[in-house]
C-alpha cells in the first residue's frame, strides 16, 4: 500500500470492534509450507457486504475457509459475532457455523441426493420443522433463485449456473446472519452472474445479511461490496470504499482495477 | 512413509471406534449405508456364492470319490464354507465391491468440497460419513457372510444333484451334521473385524484423497489393495485366536 493512497492497509489495532461488527479478523497468519495469510485483519460491520480481491493464490479462500472453521490459523483471532472461532470446541463451532452460510466455488452439492434435499439438509439436521414446513422451506428457497421445478432432480443434471443458484439457496435456508461466498460468478456467463449477484444483494438487503465475498470480477465487487479490500501475497494491499479504491494509487490496485478482465 | 501411514490410519480406526459411542448416532444414515453397502451387495454375495459351492463340491467329489466317501462331500463342503471359505470369500469380495465405492464416493467427495460443505453446514464429516460406513460394514459383514455360506451349500447341493440324484433334505441333513455352533459363530464373527478394516481402509484414503480425479482413482484401487491385503493378514491372526479360544476347533 502506498503512503498517499486513501484506502489502508489494517492492522490489528485499527480493527472496529463493537456489538456492530459481525466479523473480525485479528491478525491472523497461516502457512501451507508456504506463508499464504500473514497478519490479516479487517472487520465487517454487520448488515454490510465486504468484496475480498486479489490474484489467485494470494490467500482469499483461505481467509473465507478461516472464517467457518475449515482452515486453522497458526495465530491471530478470528472473530464470528464477538466469539473467536480459533480453538473452540467442535460443538461450540458448530453452533456458530449454523449462523454462516457458505457459497462453494463449484457450489459442492452433495451429489448423492436431489437438489431439494440438499436446499432441505441444513433444515433435516438444525430445526425441529415438519417435514411438510422443510419440504416447503427449502421449496420456497429454490423458487427464490429461480429453481423451484429443479427440486427433484440431482445435481448432476443441472447446468454450472443452477448449480451455483442450488448452492446459494441451501447456504441461505437457515437464514444465516453471515453469508460467505468464494467467487460466486466463477465460470459463469455475465447473465447468469448478474443474478447471483442480484440474489445476495436481495439476501442482504432483505435480511440485513452481512456478505463477504471473494471475487476477481470488479462487476460483482461493485454491485455487492459496501467496502473492498484486496489481498497481496497473503496481505491486506488496501482497503475502502469503491470510491477510495478507484482513487487508489497503488499500481496494484490501479492494474487490477483497470484490467480488461475485471468485469 | 510407512510408518506414518499405517499410524494415521490406526488413529483413524481408533477416532472411528470412540465417536460411534458419541450422539448424535446417525440412524438414519446408517440404515442409508446398509442399504447401500449390505442389502446392494446381497447379488454379489448370493451368485458368487452359488458358483464357489458348485466349484468346491466338484474338487470334493473328485477327491472323495478316490476313497468311496462321496457321503462326505455335504459335509465336508458346508464346513469348509462355513469355517474358512464363506468368511474369506465374502470379504474379499466385498473388499472390492465396498471398498472400491467407499473410497471413490469419498475421495470425490473431498475433491468437490461436499465433505467441507458438510462441515460447513455444521455437520461433523468423520462421524457422518466414516463411522455410519464402518457401522454398516461392522453389521452387514457376518450377514452377507451367512449369505454366502447359504448359497454355497445350496450351489453345492446342485452340483451334488446333478451328479448323484441327492435329495435337497439328505444334503442339507448331511450339510449339517459336523457342524455345530462353534464352527459358525467365531468365523462369522470375525468378519466383524474385516468390515471394520473395509471400511476404515478405504474411507480413510478417500478421505484423505488430493490431486483431483487421478487421486480419487487412486483412492479407490489403493481401497481394494489394502483392505484385501489386510483381510488376508488379519485372517492369520484370528484364526489364531480362535483356535486359541475353541481349541476344538482344531481337531
Amino acid at each position: 500500500m502506498t503512503a498517499a493512497a486513501p484506502a489502508r492497509a489494517s492492522s490489528a489495532a485499527e480493527v472496529v470492534s463493537g456489538p456492530e461488527v459481525a466479523l473480525q479478523l485479528e491478525g491472523v497468519t497461516k502457512s501451507f509450507g508456504r506463508r499464504v495469510l500473514d497478519g490479516v485483519s479487517f472487520s465487517v460491520p454487520t448488515g454490510t457486504g465486504l468484496v475480498i480481491l486479489g490474484r489467485s493464490g494470494t490467500g482469499k479462500s483461505v481467509t473465507l475457509r478461516t472464517i467457518i472453521g475449515l482452515v486453522r490459523p497458526d495465530s491471530g483471532r478470528v472473530l464470528v459475532g464477538g466469539e473467536d472461532v480459533v480453538g473452540m470446541t467442535r460443538d461450540r463451532l458448530n453452533e456458530v457455523r449454523k449462523r454462516i452460510g457458505f457459497l462453494f466455488q463449484n457450489a459442492a452439492l452433495f451429489d448423492s441426493i436431489s437438489v431439494g434435499e440438499n436446499v432441505a439438509f441444513p433444515l433435516r439436521r438444525h430445526t425441529r420443522l415438519s417435514e411438510r414446513e422443510i419440504r416447503t422451506r427449502a421449496t420456497e428457497k429454490l423458487a427464490q433463485v429461480g429453481l423451484a421445478a429443479e427440486y427433484t432432480r440431482m445435481p448432476a443434471a443441472l447446468s454450472g449456473g443452477m448449480r451455483k443458484r442450488a448452492g446459494l439457496a441451501r447456504a441461505m435456508v437457515l437464514d444465516p446472519p453471515l453469508l460467505l461466498a468464494d467467487e460466486p460468478s466463477a465460470g459463469l456467463d455475465p447473465l447468469t452472474s448478474d443474478e447471483i449477484d442480484h440474489l445476495l444483494l436481495q439476501q442482504k438487503e432483505q435480511s440485513r445479511t452481512t456478505l463477504v465475498v471473494v471475487t476477481h470480477n470488479m462487476a460483482s465487487a461493485r454491485r455487492l461490496g459496501d467496502r473492498l479490500l484486496m489481498l497481496h501475497e497473503g496481505r491486506v494491499r488496501a482497503e475502502g470504499t469503491l470510491e477510495e479504491f478507484e482513487r487508489n494509487a497503488d499500481p496494484m490496485v490501479r492494474a487490477f482495477l483497470s484490467s480488461p478482465n475485471a468485469g | 512413509m510407512f510408518v506414518e501411514g499405517a499410524g494415521e490410519l490406526s488413529l483413524f480406526g481408533f477416532r472411528a471406534i470412540r465417536d460411534a459411542f458419541r450422539p448424535p448416532f446417525e440412524p438414519g444414515e446408517i440404515l442409508r449405508q446398509l442399504h447401500e453397502l449390505g442389502l446392494r451387495s446381497a447379488p454379489l454375495i448370493a451368485v458368487s456364492g452359488l458358483a464357489v459351492g458348485v466349484v468346491l463340491s466338484m474338487h470334493t467329489r473328485a477327491s472323495l470319490e478316490r476313497f468311496g466317501a462321496e457321503s462326505m462331500i455335504p459335509a465336508g463342503l458346508a464346513m469348509a464354507l462355513v469355517r474358512e471359505t464363506g468368511p474369506l470369500t465374502a470379504a474379499l469380495l466385498l473388499s472390492g465391491r465396498i471398498g472400491a465405492g467407499i473410497g471413490a464416493e469419498l475421495g470425490a467427495m473431498r475433491v468437490t468440497e461436499q465433505i467441507d460443505a458438510l462441515e460447513a453446514s455444521a455437520v461433523d464429516a468423520f462421524k457422518y460419513l466414516v463411522v455410519t460406513r464402518t457401522l454398516a460394514c461392522v453389521i452387514a459383514l457376518p450377514i452377507l457372510t451367512t449369505l454366502m455360506n447359504f448359497s454355497g451349500m445350496l450351489g453345492g447341493f446342485l452340483a451334488e444333484r446333478a451328479a448323484s440324484g441327492m435329495s435337497l433334505r439328505l444334503y442339507f441333513d448331511r450339510s449339517f451334521s459336523l457342524i455345530d455352533v462353534t464352527d459358525y459363530v467365531p468365523a462369522t464373527l470375525k468378519t466383524m473385524v474385516f468390515g471394520f478394516i473395509i471400511a476404515i481402509t478405504s474411507s480413510y484414503l478417500g478421505f484423505t484423497t488430493s490431486s483431483g480425479t487421478e487421486g480419487v482413482g487412486r483412492a479407490s484401487t489403493r481401497a481394494v489393495v489394502l483392505s484385501s491385503i489386510l483381510i488376508i493378514v488379519s485372517n492369520v491372526v484370528l484364526v489364531r485366536l480362535i483356535f486359541f479360544v475353541f481349541p476344538g476347533l482344531q481337531r
